[in-house]
């Protein structure tokens, strides 16, 4: 009965074929670690997103009069509405560590470089639409962060000589934040970027299967067809199209090992998710800001404004330049730069397993400039909180400028043939 | 079915023709599209004037008025706080207004239509803040003044004329709104005397 079911929809739709070249004959690498977990986790979310996301939508309401008081609304007298937004908020700042984890891991192990280029792109898309997503959602609760936060924000677009102006007047629909401008960024927020997030996540995985996945090892598990001796293949049985061209190696199928794995990482992030939802839900005034209690105020900027923690770092960046353009163009060249990861470093070799010393402690002085700008953007702008924040956006873009030249002549380690463990 | 000779040049013209058809259709398309995100005629009406009354204003005291949404500052200033306005003019961005951030009868030392009355909108030329009005402590800020305003988010200065500092990410001085006095008492605040 079930297979005839099966062989029913494979003549109509490639069911068993897609799930075959995706999971159960898919061939990965074997020695994944758990800096492979972040993938999956981010997916994860990302369907935790949009399912929080719809049932909040059931209640709130999307409008300058009725935005605040109907949250909370969901929070107090909607059951379970504390806990669906407690999750969706949550879910925001997991989605960046995740992600932000998840882009660590491919600069480690040079995941970026060819034949992968393509995949990072698409990836650096999704963090920019993730960015945005999370921008203009955060305009929804009206709070007097949301407000104040996407004032300066949107003025950001000012800095552009010119056109400048009109542009922030035709982002906002008004002469300041208002009504108009909540409505748009919802309508945005619920429907138009998710399902471009959707598309991209959809063209990412389709890339990375493409190309297959890199490993800590960064060594290909493609080898020339006819290469191998039988005996030194894997015993198990990968789809043609990954067969047709080259002989694999050193892999197990992603279904069921990789997923029997990732469902073990699943349950140690649940472990630290619920623990923010239920015991710490503004994380200390990192996930859920403490001015965002008030009431938008249009004639009241709080004492001390700070973005929410994951754009903290662009945010030091764009403070420690004293000067409107140039700090925003400084801020968003520090994207810029990750995504020209793939051009810039010229090295052949792609794991940190097996390049310099420099390169490591080149890579160490990148997190420490990311770190340390993050905890400058959650401070006040004193003098020499801007001081600091000027070294650590010297050293944030040095990172990528000593890349660029050691990288074509470096001295690395001999590369095994094959996957190490 | 005709089995005539497949004329290439023919068919070309015909795709490219076509195609400037649809392409411009779709940009006519996109107009409504782009345009709805323009302020709305409701939101533009919303840019009245606003009649601050100043009668009751002490010296130092600030009052602030929504007008297109924007808060507006009202302050009158102190004897002490016009005589700090001479004294820091080289550490200033534009200590002359020559920047059109004001309207050209407060293109002056004070940057005002009377010496004492300084009428702004309170949002920061850098990134849209409403920096803080600071009567007193703004030495903590800028040596040799007392006062000013100085902006929580990052940290741009202005003096009691709201002149911009240099080595600060704010541009500009801040804006002054056209405005008038209705009467001793009255300021009219966003629209020129003779105006309609």
């Amino acid at each position: 009965m079930a297979n005839k079911f099966v062989q029913w929809m494979d003549e109509r739709i490639p069911m068993t074929k897609t799930w075959n070249i995706h999971l159960a004959q898919y061939p990965a690498p074997k020695n994944f670690n758990f800096w492979y977990l972040f993938g999956v986790l981010a997916t994860l979310v990302l369907v935790n997103q949009i399912l929080t996301g719809i049932w909040l939508t059931m209640n709130y309401v999307p409008s300058a009069d009725g935005a605040f008081a109907s949250v909370e609304f969901i929070m107090r007298d909607v059951e379970y509405g504390w806990l669906l937004r407690y999750m969706h908020s949550t879910g925001a700042s997991a989605f960046f560590v995740v992600v932000y984890l998840h882009m660590f891991r491919g600069m480690m192990y040079g995941s970026y470089q060819k034949p992968r280029e393509l995949l990072w792109l698409f990836g650096m898309f999704i963090f920019l639409v993730l960015m945005a997503e999370a921008f203009m959602g955060y305009l929804l609760p009206w709070g007097q962060m949301s407000y104040w936060g996407a004032q300066v924000i949107i003025s950001l677009f000012g800095a552009i000589p010119v056109i400048g102006d009109d542009l922030t007047l035709w982002i906002r629909g008004d002469y300041v934040i208002s009504g108009a401008t909540l409505n748009r960024f919802f309508a945005l927020h619920v429907i138009a970027l998710p399902l471009v997030l959707v598309i991209l996540v959809f063209l990412h995985i389709i890339a990375l299967h493409e190309v297959g996945s890199n490993n800590p090892d960064g060594v290909s598990i493609k080898k020339p067809k006819g290469s191998v001796p039988d005996e030194e293949k894997p015993k198990f049985k990968f789809h043609e199209r990954f067969t047709k061209k080259y002989d694999i190696v050193d892999a197990i199928p992603f279904f069921p090992y990789y997923i029997v794995k990732d469902l073990f990482g699943i349950g140690v992030f649940l472990f630290f998710f619920c623990y923010v939802i239920f015991f710490n839900p503004e994380m200390g005034g990192f996930f859920l800001e403490p001015p965002n209690f008030q009431p938008a105020d249009p004639l009241k900027t709080p004492e001390h404004i700070a973005p929410v923690w994951y754009f903290t770092p662009f945010y030091a960046i764009l403070r420690a330049v004293p000067d409107k353009l140039f700090g925003v163009i400084l801020m968003f060249a520090a994207i810029v730069m990750l995504a020209l990861l793939p051009w810039i470093d010229r090295g052949k070799v792609r794991s940190i397993r097996y390049r310099t010393v420099l390169h490591k402690l080149n890579l160490i002085n990148f997190v420490i400039s990311f770190v340390v700008l993050g905890y400058l953007g959650t401070q006040p702008a004193t003098a020499l909180a801007t001081l600091f924040a000027q070294i650590f956006t010297f050293l944030y873009f040095a990172f990528f400028v000593f890349l660029f030249f050691y990288s074509r002549r470096e001295k690395t380690k001999p590369v095994p043939e094959r996957l190490t463990s | 079915m005709s089995n005539a000779p497949v004329d290439k040049g023919r068919r070309r013209f015909l795709t490219v023709a076509t195609g400037v058809v649809g392409g411009a259709g779709a940009v006519a398309v996109a107009v409504p599209f782009i345009a709805s995100w323009n302020p709305s005629a409701r939101a533009k009406n919303a840019g009245a004037p606003v009649e601050v009354n100043i009668a009751k204003a002490e010296p130092g005291q600030m009052i602030r008025v929504k007008w297109r949404g924007k808060p507006v500052w009202v302050v009158r200033r102190t004897p002490e706080m016009l005589n700090e306005l001479t004294q820091i003019e080289d550490e200033l961005r534009d200590p002359n207004s020559e920047e059109p951030q004001q309207p050209e009868y407060a293109q002056n030392k004070h940057r005002s239509i009377k010496e004492d009355f300084f009428v702004a909108v309170g949002i920061c030329t850098h990134l849209g803040c409403s920096p803080t009005y600071l009567p007193a402590g703004m030495g903590d800020h800028a040596e040799g003044i007392e006062s000013g305003f100085f902006c929580p988010c990052h940290g741009s200065k202005f003096d009691i004329a709201g002149r911009v500092f240099q080595g600060v990410p704010a541009p500009l001085n801040l804006v002054v709104p056209p405005h008038y006095y209705i009467d001793e008492n009255n300021i009219l605040v966003g629209e020129e005397k003779g105006q309609a």
